[in-house]
């Protein structure tokens, strides 16, 4: 009733291609970039910028990345946490030699380095495939923050290894460190964040994004009509970690502000940006958000409402978290294997139909 | 019940949540505790959190809290991980009525997450012992507290014991003393010490790290076995103790000659390697053993009304004794605010004035029923670190009992001093952070 393009027709081109073909997901979509961008920032406090928001835009940042590059051309990555640490060492690099330097163009360098980095470690992904490929990319995770570890210029020799951010303006305005604001700081991540989303809406249904595509149907089909797998896939490579360095500049910028390589960017990080985009749904813009919520916000949740709610003792609460929290993730993959976006697709199918389905 | 009821329930009970939160009229001093109950690190992390619990419990039931006014303690699993911890950490800052009046993470990773939160928000940090060691220059970090020594001090004072065993700092020369450390911003702390300190003495040092959580040390002792250095000291936290101890037993690595970080030395890190065990020792600032009269105190208003937080037969367990000391520690320091400022309703910076000038001496230890415990500190606007001193304690296997076998070794400040003074205004110079005056 309420969502159903009836009479909505496309009398141009640029009408067709919209991003947003159907004007009711146009709408929901404004309407929650105006409540994200407008609203929030007047009600936020840090509470809910430092636990709750920034490290769910961070995640689906994160999730984003290495969706285009397993779901969308489907190799499969195991180093999601060294690619953040190489975008988190190389903003602290960059800040270090550049302060004058606006911070947005230090964190969008941060991005091409790791960008950078990761061809060089998608190279094998041009002879090896499936899991083969995602040992491959598992050197990168071990090679790549052993090398923060032991290498002193890394960490600028500081006594426990840890780097920590500095005090940065953007525009006048502080956006890392405690004296910022929790509304900065949010506007800030959000700004990126809805940049390159909007961005990376763009590539994946245009040429690039369709031979990344046609690489993960069938990389034999896809050579025969003309794509180059060299190209595709190192393009993928390169794109996704941007995405992913950027979000681990945030992470350790904006977010945490001081990391230690091995507890902040360790394996299970690789791991838990992997989950997000299974549950959230693969090849799917969408999914890397809805995946991030679920993966970030629902302990969150479940904590608050177990030890603020009904009074569990706190410790009690953390075994009841861990256990739920996995017979939830296995529950949502029974139910809808193709993860959250796919849920909201077809809820999506059966709104058009209702109320009268047959 | 049907899916639509059971989500009428769940929708009623979160709309309800408000009105759990209870609006106490009375005043109340908020302690909190950020635990790790779960996690690869919560057989350390129990007996601390049960010790804070069982002290704050036993102030409320015994003497109505301190001076009168009670303890509200509030409590936040981070089952040792950082963004758990920060998260717990912005949860649990703001707790009416006194909001959190002093932080303590026991963790290294959320003390570096903390430390520059804790001047905007005016909360102190108390990190018994561990943290950013360079925090001990009250001039640059007003808001944070180490005492009562720091890691530096404690390698100096390990150092100082093996040259006592060797006969003397001239005998240092030529020895080879290995470092077996939790690789992380807490196992590396020493390194830089140790270093100094192999360059005036003339030993050899070598680090070798093992990687979270510790459970893969074979390459290490292999290598160990094959260099035989004289004296292996160990910073290591968790699950990594007690690999390490049965590691170093399997290739007849001589015990006392195996020293141990204060983290390194409870019963958890000993008992799994058995009698091979016997004679390790480790780092300590406060003794061992449930005999004293708090523990009294503890079993028979706490434990015997069944409000003990865990087994009553675990009170004195090295780590339990850790948690008591750093909770007694804070609660001195609120009643020294309380008697600085005149008012009973502290608030977390008059807790900082009352960190900045605690005097608990052994008279007022021998008062609090802990005789001998520890040894007095006394903390100044410079100098956060304390008396800094550190003595080493041996295992007996047989008696499951640790036991003080050495004195209490004065740091080597000569060595440290420089070195504290560097970091700090490093980080000063970094976060624009003006160093205050002390007068």
């Amino acid at each position: 009733m309420f969502y159903r393009e009836n009479g909505q027709f496309k009398s141009s081109y640029s009408s067709d291609q919209a991003i947003f073909p159907i004007a009711q997901d146009r709408a929901f979509v404004i309407g929650i970039l105006l409540v994200a961008f407008c609203g929030v920032p007047f009600f936020i406090n840090e509470y809910w910028a430092n636990a709750i928001l920034i490290p769910l835009l961070v995640y689906a940042l994160a999730g984003l990345g290495l969706n285009i590059l397993t779901g969308y051309c489907g190799q499969v990555s195991l180093g999601t946490g060294a690619f953040m640490a190489v975008g988190a060492y190389a903003s602290f690099k960059l800040v270090g030699f550049f302060p004058e330097v606006n911070y947005l163009i230090l964190i969008f360098v941060s991005g091409l380095v790791t960008a950078a980095v990761g061809v060089v470690f998608g190279l094998p992904s041009l002879r090896i495939k499936g899991f083969y490929l995602a040992v491959a990319t598992l050197a990168a995770q071990f090679f790549l923050i052993w090398l923060f570890n032991k290498v002193g210029w890394f960490y600028d020799h500081s006594p426990t290894g840890m780097i920590t951010v500095r005090p940065i303006d953007f525009f006048g305005v502080r956006v890392t460190g405690p004296e910022a604001t929790p509304a900065a700081k949010y506007l800030f991540t959000l700004t990126i964040i809805a940049t390159l989303t909007l961005t990376a809406k763009n590539i994946v249904r245009g040429r690039v994004g369709r031979s990344w595509m046609a690489i993960r149907d069938m990389d034999i089909a896809a050579e025969l009509i003309g794509i180059k797998p060299l190209q595709a896939k190192l393009s993928a490579f390169a794109v996704s970690s941007f995405y992913i360095g950027v979000a681990g500049a945030l992470y350790f910028g904006v977010y945490l502000g001081s990391v230690e390589p091995l507890e902040a960017f360790d394996i299970n990080q690789s791991f838990y940006v992997l989950f997000i985009i299974i549950i959230g749904g693969l090849g799917s813009i969408l999914g890397a958000f809805l995946g991030a919520a679920f993966i970030v916000l629902l302990p969150i949740l479940m904590k608050n409402l177990m030890v603020g709610g009904f009074g569990v003792a706190s410790g009690t609460a953390g075994h009841v978290e861990i256990l739920l929290l996995g017979a939830l993730i296995i529950f949502f993959l029974i139910v809808e294997p193709h993860g959250l976006a796919r849920l909201w697709q077809i809820a999506k199918e059966k709104l058009r139909l209702w109320p009268f389905p047959h | 019940m049907n899916l639509r009821k059971l989500t009428g329930v769940a929708v009623a009970a979160v709309l309800a949540l408000p009105m759990f939160a209870s609006h106490a009229n009375a005043y109340e001093l908020v302690i909190p505790t950020l635990d790790y109950r779960t996690g690869p690190y919560a057989p350390n992390g129990i007996p601390l959190a049960n010790a804070y619990s069982d002290y704050i419990n036993l102030l409320n039931e015994r003497d109505g809290g301190i001076e009168g006014v009670k303890i509200k303690h509030v409590d936040c699993e981070t089952g040792y991980n950082t963004k758990k911890g920060v998260e717990c950490y912005e949860n649990i800052k703001n707790t009416a009525p006194s909001r959190a009046l002093a932080i303590q993470p026991f963790s290294t990773g959320i003390t570096y997450q903390l430390i520059p939160k804790s001047a905007v928000d005016e909360i102190p940090i108390f990190s018994m012992g561990y943290g950013r060691t360079s925090a001990a220059n009250g001039k640059v970090f007003p808001w944070v507290f180490n005492f009562p020594a720091t890691y530096w001090s404690q390698a100096t004072a390990l150092v100082q014991y093996i040259a006592d065993q060797e006969g003397g700092m001239a005998s240092l020369k030529g020895k080879k003393i290995y470092l077996v450390y939790h690789n992380s911003a807490y196992g590396k702390e020493p390194i830089r010490t140790l270093e100094a300190l192999a360059e005036k003495y003339g030993f050899e040092y070598r680090g070798l790290p093992v990687d979270h959580p510790g459970q893969e040390q074979k390459a290490t002792w292999l290598q160990i076995r094959k260099e035989r250095p004289d004296w292996v000291l160990m910073w290591g936290w968790g699950v990594m103790n007690q690999v390490a101890i049965k590691e170093a037993a399997s290739i007849r690595f001589p015990m006392d000659r195996f020293i141990g970080v204060w983290w390194s030395g409870s019963e958890n890190d000993v008992l799994p390697a058995g009698e091979a065990a016997d004679g390790y020792l480790s780092g300590a600032f406060h003794a061992a053993g449930g005999d004293f009269a708090l523990h009294d105190d503890i079993r028979k208003y706490v434990y015997d009304k069944g409000m003990g937080a865990g087994d009553r037969d675990r009170i004195g367990e090295v780590l339990y004794n850790r948690g008591l000391v750093a909770v007694m520690w804070t609660v001195e320091a609120i009643r020294n605010a309380m008697k600085i400022h005149g008012t009973k309703e502290v608030t977390p910076a008059m807790v900082r004035d009352g960190f900045e000038s605690l005097e608990v001496d052994e008279a007022r230890l021998a008062e609090l029923g802990l005789k001998d415990f520890t040894y007095g500190i006394k903390i100044t606007c410079e100098n956060h670190e304390g008396p800094g001193r550190v003595a080493v304690q041996q295992w007996d296997a047989k008696a499951k009992k640790w036991s003080m076998v050495s004195k209490f070794y004065e740091p080597l400040r000569e060595i440290t001093a420089p070195l504290i003074e560097a970091d700090s205004m490093a980080y000063a110079k970094e976060n624009n952070v003006t160093p205050r005056t002390c007068s």
